[in-house]
C-alpha cells in the first residue's frame, strides 16, 4: 500500500502529531478558530479566528535524523487581518471573525491569501525578509539623517544577512460590495479572478481592481417578504474558469456557466434529491440546508454537507447524489432539542483528501468522521487532549444508540454539543489533517511504518 | 423530548374538541408538540429581531418552519378548533400576524412599511395588538430581557434565555385548554410591540390598527429639528469631517 495518499483500509492508522492553542478551560471567545486551510503545496497551514487574527504555520523541513517526525508545523506568521467595525447607517456591529481563508497558488517567493469577514475581503501578502541593506550614504546606521556637509565619500549599500523576518501586508481591500454576510470566497482557476458569496448575492472580482465587482448571482426577491431561500456556500470549478456552483438553504445546488450570461440567475444544472416522504418532519427543511459544498480535486464530483449527512454528487447526474454518508444519524430523534438549543443551525464543513478517495467532516463531542469512498469503511475519531501523546494512535470512537452500552462507547445523551468540529482541512497530497476544536488546532498524521 | 420527527398522526376524537374543558385530554400530544414548536419558533424569530446582526439563513429557516406549521394547522382545521374562546377570530388573522413576524427580520433593511397588513382585517387580534405608541418601543430593540451578550452561535447563554422566556410565557399549569392557548397570545403581544415600534420609528405616528399605516406627516418643529440633527451627524461621519 502506498503510504500517504490512499485508501482508508484497516492499515491506515491516524496518530496525534501536534496541538496548537491553550489548554485553559475558560476559552476566550476571540481564540475560537473559525477557518482552517492548507495552501496548495501543504507547506503552509492557515487558521483564522473569531478575533480577526490569522495564524500561519509552516511545515519544517524533514530532518534525516528524525525520521519519525514527518515535518512538524510551527508558527510562521501571525497578523491581525480584520478589526471590528461599526456600520453607522444601520447601527450594526460588523464582526471581525474570519469566515474563510483561501490561498492563491504561489507564483513567486511571496505567499498570497484571501481572508474575509462578514463584509470585507482582503488580499494579504506574506513574504520573508532575510537580508537588509547596510551602508547608506545619507543615513547613519540608526536611520538618522546625516548632515550632507559631513559626507566626504560615497559607498554602495550592500545587502547583509539578518534574522529571518516574516511580514504580512494587506495588498488589496475589497470592501462595500456585500449587503449581507459573506459566507464563501473562492479563487478562480484563472488566478486572476475570485468570487465572494453572501446570503443573497455572489460577486466576481478581479484581484487588481478593488473598487468594482461584477454581480453574477442575485437571488434577492423584489419583495423581501417572499424570501424563503438563501445562498449558503459557493465554489469555482477547479479547472473550468467559467463554471461555479452554489448551494442553498433548501438543500439544492446550482451549477452556473458564466459564458451563458452576465447574470447567472438561471442555472445550467440543478441538483436536488427528491425528499424521502417517510422521513418528513417540520425539521426536514432545516436539516436539508447545505452548510458546505466542495468540488473534488478532479472536478468531476461535488460534495455537500447538510446537518446529518455528507453527499457526493456526479456533475453529470442532477436528480440524486451518487453517494450518501450518515455522519450522526443518531441525532435524528433529537432534532427538536437541537432546534431548541440552536445546534441544528451549526454549519459543518467537509473536505476531500488529495486523491478524492476519502472524505472527512466534523461532528459533536469533538468527534470527526472519515468515509472511504472505495471500501465504504468509515471511522470516527476524537480530537482531545487525552489522546495527545506524540504519535499516539487514535482509537476509533463509537456512539451507542440505544440498548446496552459497551465499555468504550459513549451514549448519545452524553455527547457534549458545545464541542463541535466545524472546520477541518486535509493536506493536498499527504495524509495529514488539521482539525479545529474550538480554540485548539489538532494536527494528525497517518502512522509511518 | 419529542417523538421522532413529529410526523402527522391520526387524531382521534376530534369531534370532542368542541367541549372546551374536556379538550385537553382529547387534543393529541402531536398537536401540543406542534403548538409548542410553533411557540418556540416565534420566540426564536423575536430574538432574531433583537439581535444586532440577525443571521439571515437562520431567520429564513425558522420562518419557513413557522409557515409549515401554520399551513398544516390550517389544513387540519385545528387552527380554528383549538381556540374556542376566540370564535370571532378568523384563522387568517393569525396568519397575518405571523406574516408580520416573518417579514420584519429582513424588511428592516428595506425600511418600507408592510403593504400586506392592509389586506387583513381591521378587527380581531391585530387591532388588539397595536396599542403601542411609537415612544414605547426603542428604535433598535435591545431591551435587557432579550439582550444576549453571548456568542452568536447560541449555546449555553441562549438556552438559558430561552428558558427564561418560556417561564414568562407559561404563567401557570394549563388546567384547561383556554388557558393553554391564551398563553400563545403573549408572544404576539411582545412581538408586535417590537415590530410596531420598529415600523413606527420609520413612520412616526400612532398605529391605528391596519388603517394607520399610511405614511405619517412630519410632526411639530421640535421633532423635525432632532431628525435633522441626526442626519447631520450621519453626513459628518460619511464625509469624515
Amino acid at each position: 500500500m502506498i503510504p500517504g495518499i490512499g485508501t482508508l483500509t484497516q492499515d491506515t492508522l491516524w496518530c496525534f502529531s501536534q496541538v496548537k492553542g491553550t489548554i485553559e478551560i475558560g476559552t476566550t471567545e476571540a481564540d475560537i478558530i473559525s477557518t482552517v486551510e492548507f495552501n496548495h503545496t501543504g507547506e503552509l497551514l492557515a487558521t483564522g479566528d473569531k478575533g480577526g487574527r490569522v495564524v500561519i504555520f509552516q511545515r519544517e523541513q524533514e530532518s534525516k535524523n528524525q525520521v519519525h517526525r514527518r515535518g512538524e508545523y510551527n508558527v510562521y506568521s501571525t497578523f491581525q487581518s480584520h478589526e471590528p467595525e461599526f456600520d453607522y447607517l444601520k447601527s450594526l456591529e460588523i464582526e471581525e471573525k474570519i469566515n474563510k481563508i483561501r490561498w492563491l497558488p504561489q507564483q513567486n517567493a511571496a505567499y498570497f491569501l484571501l481572508s474575509t469577514n462578514d463584509k470585507t475581503v482582503k488580499l494579504w501578502k506574506v513574504s520573508e525578509r532575510d537580508k537588509r541593506p547596510e551602508g547608506y550614504n545619507l543615513k547613519d546606521e540608526e536611520g538618522r539623517l546625516r548632515d550632507p556637509a559631513t559626507i566626504t565619500t560615497l559607498r554602495v549599500p550592500v545587502l547583509r544577512p539578518m534574522d529571518l523576518m516574516v511580514e504580512a501586508t494587506p495588498r488589496r481591500v475589497f470592501a462595500n460590495a456585500h449587503t449581507y454576510h459573506i459566507n464563501s470566497i473562492s479563487v478562480n482557476s484563472d488566478y486572476e479572478t475570485y468570487m465572494s458569496a453572501d446570503d443573497l448575492r455572489i460577486n466576481l472580482w478581479n484581484f487588481e481592481i478593488t473598487n468594482q465587482s461584477f454581480n453574477i448571482v442575485d437571488i434577492k426577491p423584489a419583495n423581501m417578504e417572499e424570501l424563503t431561500e438563501v445562498i449558503t456556500a459557493a465554489e469555482f470549478h477547479p479547472h473550468h474558469c467559467n463554471t461555479f456552483v452554489y448551494s442553498s438553504s433548501k438543500g439544492t445546488i446550482r451549477l452556473c456557466d458564466m459564458r451563458a450570461s452576465a447574470l447567472c440567475d438561471r442555472h445550467t444544472k440543478f441538483f436536488e434529491e427528491p425528499e424521502d416522504p417517510s422521513n418528513r418532519s417540520f425539521f426536514s427543511e432545516i436539516i436539508s440546508s447545505i452548510s458546505d459544498v466542495k468540488f473534488s480535486h478532479s472536478g468531476r464530483y461535488i460534495m455537500t454537507r447538510d446537518y446529518l449527512t455528507v453527499k457526493v454528487w456526479d456533475l453529470n447526474m442532477e436528480n440524486r447524489p451518487i453517494e450518501t454518508y450518515q455522519v450522526h444519524d443518531y441525532l435524528r430523534s433529537k432534532l427538536c432539542s437541537l432546534y431548541e438549543n440552536d445546534c441544528i443551525f451549526d454549519k459543518f464543513e467537509c473536505v476531500w483528501n488529495g486523491s478524492d478517495s476519502v472524505i472527512m467532516t466534523g461532528s459533536y463531542n469533538n468527534f470527526f468522521r472519515m468515509f472511504d469512498r472505495n471500501t465504504k469503511r468509515d471511522v470516527t475519531l476524537e480530537a482531545s487532549r487525552e489522546n495527545s501523546k506524540p504519535r499516539a494512535i487514535l482509537k476509533p470512537r463509537k456512539v451507542c444508540v440505544g440498548g446496552k452500552r459497551r465499555k468504550d462507547e459513549i451514549s448519545v445523551d452524553s455527547l457534549d454539543f458545545s464541542k463541535k468540529i466545524l472546520h477541518t482541512a486535509w493536506h493536498p497530497s499527504e495524509n495529514i489533517i488539521a482539525v479545529a476544536a474550538t480554540n485548539n488546532l489538532y494536527i494528525f498524521q497517518d502512522k509511518v511504518n | 423530548m419529542f417523538a421522532r420527527g413529529l410526523k402527522r398522526k391520526c387524531v382521534g376524537h376530534e369531534e370532542d374538541v368542541e367541549g372546551a374543558l374536556a379538550g385537553l385530554k382529547t387534543v393529541s400530544s402531536y398537536s401540543l408538540q406542534r403548538q409548542s414548536l410553533l411557540d418556540m419558533s416565534l420566540v426564536k424569530l423575536q430574538l432574531c429581531h433583537m439581535l444586532v446582526e440577525p443571521n439571515l439563513c437562520r431567520s429564513v429557516l425558522i420562518a419557513n418552519t413557522v409557515r409549515q406549521i401554520q399551513e398544516e394547522m390550517t389544513q387540519d382545521g385545528t387552527w380554528r378548533a383549538v381556540a374556542p374562546q376566540a370564535a370571532g377570530r378568523a384563522p387568517l388573522d393569525r396568519l397575518v400576524s405571523t406574516e408580520i413576524l416573518c417579514r420584519a427580520a429582513w424588511e428592516q433593511e428595506g425600511a418600507h412599511p408592510a403593504p400586506g397588513l392592509g389586506n387583513g382585517h381591521t378587527q380581531g387580534p391585530v387591532s388588539d395588538l397595536c396599542p403601542v405608541t411609537s415612544a414605547q418601543a426603542p428604535r433598535h430593540p435591545q431591551s435587557s430581557v432579550w439582550e444576549m451578550d453571548g456568542p452568536r452561535e447560541n449555546r449555553g447563554s441562549f438556552h438559558k434565555s430561552l428558558d427564561q422566556i418560556f417561564e414568562t410565557l407559561e404563567t401557570k399549569n394549563p388546567s384547561c385548554m383556554e388557558e393553554l392557548f391564551s398563553d400563545v397570545d403573549s408572544p404576539y403581544y411582545d412581538l408586535d410591540t417590537v415590530l410596531t415600534g420598529m415600523m413606527a420609528a420609520a413612520r412616526p405616528g400612532p398605529c391605528e390598527g391596519l388603517a394607520g399605516l399610511a405614511a405619517a406627516t412630519p410632526g411639530p418643529s421640535s421633532s423635525c429639528k432632532s431628525d435633522l440633527g441626526e442626519l447631520d451627524h450621519v453626513v459628518e461621519i460619511l464625509v469624515e469631517t
